[in-house]
Formats: structure tokens, C-alpha cells, sequence
């Protein structure tokens, strides 16, 4: 895997967050030293509690570090979001309910300075990409709640930024909804090669969707394995029921339960 | 319209309570003047001279109606300073004391809705001014308007402003309270989810508030428009009083100094209903504005 042609976007180093709380310190995150390299597929997953939407809101610049060293392309993490590094999309789409789906895409644009022609360009593009061309006009509550989430994609798409930060995107989904935009979500991470930070509780999700999967486990918040998936990048849904895909969700389950006896051993 | 027949309903119950109310209320002078006669007074007639009086102690409601018209559209199309006749609205008329009124209530609620957003903008944005300002803008309301009102005149007369300026800032003083109130809820409306999301963009301080807390502020900014020209319809009424040039109020105070309770009742519904149409017409423009918005519910 270490490949000389490996970029590295995001290195995380012996990273640690600590809030002070009234009932004292709670490790948030403890020693995380993660490297992502351009154009991995990288999830996270744990129970609640152990840091993985913490250390996602740290990669972009939301929450501050308390130790350790944090780069995103080979800047501070609040260079990397004042150079709009990143498209983040949150656990609700979140959509402004004042603007069209199509004004709601265009909102980073204005932001960013771009040309109204170029506006329109991208969100016509970004729009196709997430399979709702013909619903620039509606406004989000005349949409279904994986349309709206698709839309928040299509947002954090449109001003082409290399890094794509989801924390738990479908969380709030039902499964078949789901299945069908990992499916989307997949095809679209093979045409635009980004590079994906992919917040989850679910371990199918995970495995399905990641070329290397981040177990946590909490208290203090910590990476307790990291496996490689050996999954070709193509992946039909029938996948989930292979051999490879089984032994993988295996182990990301047993990492799941040692961090868990660990936590509560001590 | 399905809200027709309830409204109208309610309209009919409150005016046959008026008019029972009416009888008790008059009943007494109309004995008085029979016993100085020395005369029989049958229950029908005394029904009928109470609903007729000219200085009744409560008008009937066609005497108010009557007075309401006769103010109106009669003094200014057949009175000798009646538009019709002299080209300049008439000052025995209710338009023209209307007019006078509405002019300080709009000029007022203009800079009272003014003040209240940049207050609201100066609480949301200054911690200082978070920590200091509303408790002044609470205690400013504790204050009754008609004591404040004169000293406001006075002083503002002193240093050479009269007119319409004065009632304004009355009018002013009464409506920028809740418009500060509403906004600052307004602005502070969006969810930490909405703002970490300009965060992401490294949005500016003012994108933020043009293209995030503005927007999600206006339902409550309307909220507080609507009770806010209110309030500043009430302040320029009581502005009126002390300056006797003309308004609604003046037509209350005349009519209470002569004991002319019919004008007083007409001049109340002239405002009452200048009130809804202004009420009314903020409604109006909250529906278009939340409509495009696409927030209307």
C-alpha cells in the first residue's frame, strides 16, 4: 500500500482534544496519528463518545486541537479552511429554507466570489452528479429527506474542493434509501477522485463504502485498529454478502468490542 | 371565505350587546327629564330616546356610525372647509385628523423599526452592548408614555423641533421595544449547525449576516412589525394631546373636554380601524415576503 506515488492530504500526529468540563477533562480525542492519502476513502467508526465526529470537526478547523500536530494539504487545518480545502456535509442537510435546492447550492458560490455564469455552470453539473437535475427551482421541504441529504452533497461539491468531510450523511435515513445513495455516493467518489473522511456508526456502511476503515473506541476518544480493505474499488451491493466483505465486518466488529471491554475494564 | 360567517357572528353578538348595554347606561337622564315634565314615559319610548341622545353616556352604535360618516365623507364633499368647497381637506374632518395621525405614525414606526434593528444588530454583535442594553430597553417600556410624552415635547420644543417631529419619537419610543426584542431572537435564530456551515466556507461576518441571520430573522422581524406600528399608532395619539395641532388624539381630547361622547367614539374607531388597516397591510407584505421566501406556512 505505501506506495511512493501516495500523497499525503490530511497527517494527524499524536493529536489530542481535551474539554474542561465542571465534571473535569473529558479526553475527547487522545494521541490520533492518522495519514490520509489523495483520494482514499477513509470511515470512521465507533460508539458514540469516542471522538470520530470530533476529530472530523478538527480536520476542519471547527474545533481546536489541545495537543499534537494536525496538516491538511500541507497546511494548518485553519489555513486549509480558509483556502476552502474542503466540502463538509453534516449528520442533516441543512438545507436554507428561504432558498431554492438550487439556491442552496449556489450559496458557497456567491460566497467564493464566482462569476454568475460560472455559478450557474456548477450547479447545473453538481446537481446532474447527484441525480437531481430538474430540482433547482423546489424549494427543500417539497423534497424527501435523501433528496435533501443528496443536495447537501451536491453543495459541498460544488465549489470542487479535493477533501469531501461527511459526518454520518445518512444516518437519519431508512436502509433502502441508504443502500441506494452509498451505491451513488460510490460511483461518485470514482468519478471526481476525492478524497473522502466518512464519518459512521454503521458497520456495513463502513465496509462497504471505505478503502480503510478507522476503529475508535471512547474514553479517552482513540484509533483502536485501522483496517485495509481488500475490496476491489468496484463494488456491486451484492458485495455485502462475500466472504472478503463478512471477514472485514468481522473485524471491525471484534475492534469494536475490544475498545468497548477496554473502556469499561478501566 | 369559511371565516366570513364566524367573524360576522361575533360582529352581530358584540353589536346587540351594545345596544342592551346602551338602554341602562342613558336610561337615567331620559327619567330625570320626564319627571321635570312631569310626564308618563312608556318602556318603548324610553328605549327609543336612549338610542337618540346627543350627549349620550354610550352612544348607540348607528349614532357612532352616523358621526363616523358625517366626520367622513359629508363634512368633505358639502362642508364649508370641506375639500369639495375649499380644495384642502377640512380640520372637522376624520380624514384630515386621520391623515395628520397617520403621517407621525408612519414617520415614527420608520425610525422606531430603525433603531430596534440596529439595536438588535449592536446586541447580537457587541457583547457590551448584550450585557447592557436590554435591561435600558425593558426599564424604557416601564415607564408610562402619557407621563413621558410632555417632558419629550416640551424639551424637543425648547431646542426648536415642533411639529411632527415630536409625535414621531414618541411614536418611535413605543415601537422600536418590540422590533428590538424580535430581532435579537431573529438573528440569534440559526442553529450551530447553519453557522459551522459558513465556518466551512470561511464565509465573512458579513455573508453571514446577509445571507444567514437576516434571512432567518424575517419571520420574527414581522412578528414584531405588526405589534410595533401598533404601539406606534398608540404613541403619536398620546402626542397628540399636549400639542393640540391636529390628529386623532386631538378629536378624543376636544370631545372629551365638551362632553361630545359620540365624536369621542368615532374618533376611537377612526383610530381602531386605521390600527387594523396598518396591521393589515404589514400582514400583507409578511405573506408576499415569506411566500417568495418560500417559508410561508
Amino acid at each position: 500500500m505505501r506506495d511512493a506515488d501516495l500523497q499525503p492530504v490530511i497527517e494527524a500526529r499524536d493529536l489530542g482534544l481535551t474539554f474542561q468540563t465542571n465534571d473535569g477533562p473529558v479526553h475527547a480525542l487522545k494521541d490520533v496519528t492518522l495519514t490520509i492519502n489523495k483520494g482514499e476513502f477513509v470511515s470512521f467508526i465507533g460508539p458514540s463518545g469516542c471522538g470520530k465526529t470530533t476529530f472530523l470537526r478538527t480536520i476542519a478547523d471547527l474545533e481546536q486541537p489541545t495537543a499534537g500536530t494536525l496538516s491538511v494539504n500541507a497546511m494548518t487545518a485553519h489555513q486549509a479552511r480558509q483556502a476552502r480545502a474542503y466540502g463538509y456535509v453534516f449528520q442533516a442537510a441543512g438545507l436554507y429554507p428561504w432558498r431554492t435546492i438550487g439556491g442552496n447550492i449556489r450559496l458557497p458560490l456567491e460566497i467564493m466570489g464566482f462569476s454568475k455564469a460560472e455559478q450557474a455552470e456548477r450547479v447545473a453539473r453538481v446537481l446532474e452528479l447527484v441525480e437531481l437535475s430538474g430540482f433547482e427551482k423546489k424549494f427543500p421541504w417539497q423534497l424527501s429527506g435523501g433528496m435533501q441529504q443528496r443536495a447537501s452533497i451536491a453543495r459541498a461539491l460544488a465549489f470542487d474542493a479535493d477533501i469531501l468531510l461527511m459526518d454520518e450523511p445518512f444516518g437519519a435515513l431508512d436502509e433502502i434509501v441508504r443502500d441506494r445513495l452509498n451505491e451513488e455516493l460510490l460511483s461518485l467518489w470514482a468519478r471526481t477522485r476525492k478524497t473522502i473522511g466518512f464519518v459512521t456508526h454503521s458497520i456495513p456502511e463502513a465496509v462497504y463504502l471505505s478503502t480503510r476503515i478507522v476503529v475508535m473506541s471512547p474514553r479517552p476518544g482513540r484509533i483502536t485498529d485501522i483496517i485495509d480493505s481488500p475490496l476491489p474499488r468496484e463494488r456491486p451491493l451484492e458485495i455485502r454478502d462475500s466472504p472478503e466483505f463478512i471477514e472485514i465486518a468481522h473485524r471491525v466488529r471484534e475492534g469494536l468490542r475490544a475498545g468497548y471491554d477496554e473502556a469499561n475494564a478501566s | 371565505m369559511s371565516r366570513t360567517l364566524p367573524v360576522l357572528t361575533v360582529v352581530a353578538a358584540l353589536l346587540a350587546l351594545w345596544y342592551l348595554a346602551v338602554i341602562p347606561m342613558n336610561a337615567q337622564w331620559e327619567r330625570d327629564q320626564a319627571a321635570r315634565a312631569g310626564a308618563d314615559l312608556p318602556f318603548g319610548q324610553l328605549v327609543a330616546r336612549t338610542m337618540n341622545q346627543d350627549r349620550p353616556v354610550l352612544p348607540a352604535p348607528h349614532q357612532v356610525v352616523a358621526e363616523l360618516w358625517n366626520s367622513t365623507v359629508i363634512e368633505e364633499l358639502t362642508g364649508r372647509r370641506g375639500w369639495w368647497n375649499s380644495g384642502s381637506l377640512s380640520n372637522r374632518s376624520l380624514i384630515y385628523h386621520g391623515w395628520v395621525t397617520l403621517t407621525a405614525t408612519m414617520l415614527g414606526f420608520a425610525i422606531g423599526t430603525g433603531a430596534g434593528i440596529l439595536l438588535a444588530v449592536g446586541i447580537v454583535y457587541n457583547r457590551a452592548m448584550d450585557a447592557s442594553v436590554m435591561p435600558w430597553a425593558i426599564a424604557s417600556q416601564t415607564i408610562p408614555i402619557i407621563a413621558l410624552a410632555p417632558m419629550i415635547i416640551v424639551v424637543l420644543n425648547s431646542i426648536g423641533i415642533s411639529g411632527v417631529i415630536p409625535k414621531a419619537i414618541i411614536a418611535a419610543y413605543l415601537s422600536f421595544f418590540p422590533v428590538v426584542v424580535g430581532m435579537v431572537k431573529g438573528l440569534r435564530a440559526p442553529d450551530a449547525m447553519q453557522l459551522d456551515l459558513m465556518k466551512t466556507y470561511s464565509a465573512s461576518g458579513g455573508a453571514v449576516f446577509f445571507k444567514l441571520r437576516l434571512p432567518t430573522s424575517m419571520p420574527y422581524l414581522f412578528a414584531s412589525l405588526k405589534v410595533g406600528i401598533a404601539a406606534a399608532l398608540v404613541g403619536t395619539i398620546v402626542g397628540e394631546l399636549p400639542v393640540q395641532q391636529g390628529g386623532l388624539g386631538v378629536r378624543l381630547l376636544s370631545g372629551s373636554y365638551y362632553g361630545q361622547t359620540v365624536q369621542i367614539w368615532a374618533a376611537l374607531f377612526a383610530a381602531a380601524i386605521l390600527a387594523a388597516g396598518l396591521v393589515g397591510i404589514v400582514g400583507t407584505i409578511e405573506r408576499r415576503t415569506l411566500k417568495r421566501m418560500g417559508m410561508a406556512t
